[in-house]
């Protein structure tokens, strides 16, 4: 494997019933970067995410992270943020710390209290999550998906139901966070072309398998055929 | 028809294998937890304290009816004394541990599966898998031995609630005497009527618990709707599930004890 990449994924593949969804995925994450699949709705893109996160089993395929010999120490962000409703934004974002790991009481809100001021949402710590924005729901999971110091987060359809003003706000703030803590981004996404502007690769997921890997700028300047009615919808014949 | 049966069939054995699974990874998961005595005590509190008013209620309207019907049954042959034995012995082999499990099914059986159907819905028990925190030992464990520690203790209150109102209808409303009444229950109820009783309110605790649990963690796939109305179909299920379930094993542990 190279070492710029942080996670191989080879000849992956999912099924339900006789239902192909994944026929055979093979893609190579690069460290520190932010790789979007982009796709149609229902080509499975969530269900490549749960497979490499390990919530769905795959059928065959490995998946493998660098420094490690199974799949990685993964954070994951969900499309509807996955909050628990009755603990409050400090004990969401230190959930993972209190259940699992070694620090102490002292150590996890001195960490939690730490990340919320980062986040800009040492104001909202006391809230529950019914009582804050849309935007700084993101921000919580964000947190909560940070506390852990994890190498890679996956995010899946993180700007779903969001205004296109609140879409580029959560862009840049997965940009700029990644660019502070260093973390490798693994995204599922199907804002097109918004998605280019933050991502260092592309991956298009149609019908099972990866039919264009590169980067925003090789996808722009030679899309593939049948990729461009999906970059440029207005374009494509009714 | 046959093969219809059939089909049914394995879909029970299998359901039950699933349950049986769910059953025993939610009975040895709760030692593995941190904070157990704080996840233990809101669950003591949700399904125990919380329930302590309607278990009072109906616990009392309970005893006070069975003191008018039995008070009659008895008046028939003159064995009106004979009142406090038969409200006792009723309530604390039957009634009390079935109605008790009936009521907090009702309202805390219910809720933990709209809540755990909820969770899975908003994608939080996909959460806990991410974080690696074993979903069942988080959510269910906790209640499961909860159960196991507030169903006794609200069928003793329920128990003790119910022979009062039996004692209110029979003595301050229909004459027997007092003495006759609390005497006939010291002399008729023995400890292993109490024992016997008990058994049955722990058993319809960890047997309902574990199937309202079950019915939400699994909405997903046991719901024939997703969403809103899937959640509302299994908590529904939940609560029809086990209510069957309390009144088979009432019958099936009456066998045993009966048989000893």
């Amino acid at each position: 494997m190279s070492e710029e990449h942080y996670l191989q994924i080879r000849g992956l593949k999912k099924a339900f019933g006789t239902q192909v969804v994944l026929g055979g995925i093979d893609m190579d994450i690069p460290l520190g970067g932010h790789t979007t699949v982009i796709g149609k709705s229902g080509t499975g893109k969530s269900v490549l995410l749960k497979c490499v996160s390990g919530l769905l089993a795959a059928d065959a395929g490995t998946i493998t992270a660098a420094g490690s010999k199974g799949a990685p120490p993964c954070s994951y962000m969900f499309q509807q943020n996955a909050l628990f409703d009755s603990m409050t934004v400090e004990e969401n974002v230190g959930l993972p710390l209190r259940e699992k790991g070694k620090a102490g009481k002292t150590e996890i809100a001195e960490r939690v209290s730490d990340l919320l001021e980062q986040l800009d949402l040492t104001a909202a710590a006391k809230k529950y999550p019914a009582e804050i924005s849309g935007g700084m729901k993101k921000r919580v999971a964000l947190a909560r998906a940070l506390i852990t110091n994890p190498e890679i987060i996956l995010f899946d359809e993180p700007t779903t139901g969001l205004d296109p003003q609140r879409k580029f706000s959560v862009f840049d703030m997965i940009r700029d966070y990644r660019k502070r803590f260093g973390f490798t981004v693994l995204m599922v996404s199907h804002d097109v072309p918004e998605v280019f502007e933050i991502s260092d690769k592309i991956a298009w997921l149609d019908e099972g398998v990866i039919k264009f890997w590169g980067t925003p700028e090789e996808l722009l300047s030679n899309p593939p055929e049948d990729l461009k009615p999906f970059l440029n919808p207005q374009l494509s014949p009714a | 028809m046959i093969s219809k049966i059939g089909r049914q069939s394995i879909r029970l054995v299998s359901e039950l294998g699933e349950l049986a699974g769910f059953s025993a990874q939610a009975s040895v998961a709760l030692p593995k937890q941190r904070h157990i005595f704080e996840k233990l005590s809101r669950a003591i509190f949700e399904i125990g304290v919380r329930c302590v008013p309607i278990t009072l209620i109906v616990g009392l309207f309970t005893g006070l009816v069975l003191g008018l019907q039995l008070y009659y049954v008895l008046a028939k042959f003159s064995s009106e004394s004979l009142l406090g034995q038969a409200v006792a012995l009723s309530i604390i082999l039957e009634i009390g541990p079935v109605f008790t499990a009936i009521m907090i099914v009702g309202q805390a059986g219910s809720a933990l599966s709209a809540e755990i159907g909820i969770q899975r819905n908003a994608e939080q028990i996909d959460a806990l898998h991410t974080m690696q925190i074993d979903p069942i030992g988080f959510l269910v464990s906790p209640r499961l031995w909860a159960a196991i520690i507030a169903f006794p203790i609200l069928t003793t209150f329920f128990d003790l609630i119910g022979i009062y109102g039996g004692y209110l209808t029979g003595v301050e409303l229909l004459g027997v005497d007092p003495g006759a009444y609390w005497n006939r229950i010291f002399e008729a109820v023995s400890p292993q009527n109490i024992y016997n009783g008990l058994i049955k309110a722990l058993a319809f605790g960890i047997i309902t618990t574990l199937i309202c649990a079950f019915q939400g963690y699994f909405t997903h796939i046991k719901a024939d709707i997703p969403g809103a109305r899937g959640v509302s179909q299994t908590t529904t299920r939940a609560v029809v599930y086990s209510s069957i379930a309390i009144l088979m094993f009432d019958y099936l542990i009456t066998s045993f004890q009966m048989a000893k």
